[in-house]
């Protein structure tokens, strides 16, 4: 996967590499602004109030 | 394509999935709790300034209606941290657990008979009551509102079922009787990591003294 990337960015090696720390980086915003806040509720040590249905908040 | 290719395309794969994990991981032990700090400090002092304001038309905080998603009080438990304080938002989902601790809506409002529930945050997303197991019988957990300070005295410690809402009812373990005490419910999860269980700690009001009066805290406010 990362060979074929490389292979399919432009350039020369300096802007592939900027390439791939931006890619990169698109990456880690994608997860901590999308993903992971969208997952955190759903993890068990979130429920931290009584409920009649278990599991809820 | 050959084995070769194969083979480390799923080392890529699983290379990439442990550098998620352990993002991840980051994000839950530090960048939650980033976010939510900034929000309860933000919250914290807008509390203050409003609590330097006089009060609105309706000076009896207990009679007054809150807003779902507002912060109403502080409070200060130095049984946990001597600095320990969180603002009290009304209302328990995620949402409002991130800027402080929530009060459970229908329970009662600070210093009023009843039962003052409040859930808060054991781990992550700014955990609040991440320490809580520290705090035993006997020790204080002050209320701070516009017009008024409540001091409680934590009366006893517990571990109940995720399910067992009695422990909020306005008479804790008994949800038909009508109350006469005024008490404090703190709930967390337990353990800290889990959640098969609820941390649970009854308290119940010992002394109240006008806004105005020094801070009933130990070390000052």
């Amino acid at each position: 996967m990362y060979p074929w990337l490389w292979r399919h960015l432009p350039g020369p090696v300096a802007v592939r590499v900027v390439c791939c720390v931006v890619l990169a980086l698109l990456v880690v915003a994608v997860l901590f602004l999308v993903v992971f806040p969208w997952v955190d509720p759903r993890l068990p040590f979130n429920h931290v109030t009584v409920s009649r249905s278990a599991g809820a908040t | 394509m050959t084995l070769r290719t194969w083979v480390r395309g799923v080392g890529e794969v699983l290379i990439t999935v442990g550098v998620v994990l352990l993002l991840f991981v980051g994000y839950e032990l530090w960048w939650t709790n980033v976010v939510a700090d900034r929000a309860v400090a933000a919250e914290r002092a807008e509390l203050l300034d409003r609590f330097g304001q006089p009060p609105h038309p309706s000076p009896d905080s207990a009679s007054s209606k809150v807003v779902p998603g507002d912060a109403f009080a502080l409070m200060y438990i130095p049984a946990i941290e001597r600095s320990w304080v969180r603002p009290v938002v009304e209302g328990v989902t995620l949402e409002d657990l991130s800027r402080g601790v929530g009060h459970y809506p229908q329970t009662a409002m600070p210093g009023q008979v009843g039962n003052f529930a409040v859930a808060g945050h054991r781990a992550t997303n700014g955990q609040p009551f991440a320490y809580l197991d520290r705090v035993t019988t006997g020790d204080q957990v002050i209320v701070q509102t516009q017009t008024r300070w409540y001091v409680y005295r934590v009366t006893d410690v517990s571990l109940v079922a995720p399910t067992d809402v009695d422990v909020i009812a306005p008479v804790p373990g008994d949800p038909t009787a009508t109350p006469d005490r005024r008490i404090i419910t703190l709930t967390t999860c337990n353990p800290r990591w889990a959640s098969y269980e609820r941390l649970i700690l009854h308290g119940r009001l010992v002394s109240s003294s006008p806004a105005a009066d020094p801070p009933p805290i130990p070390g000052g406010g």
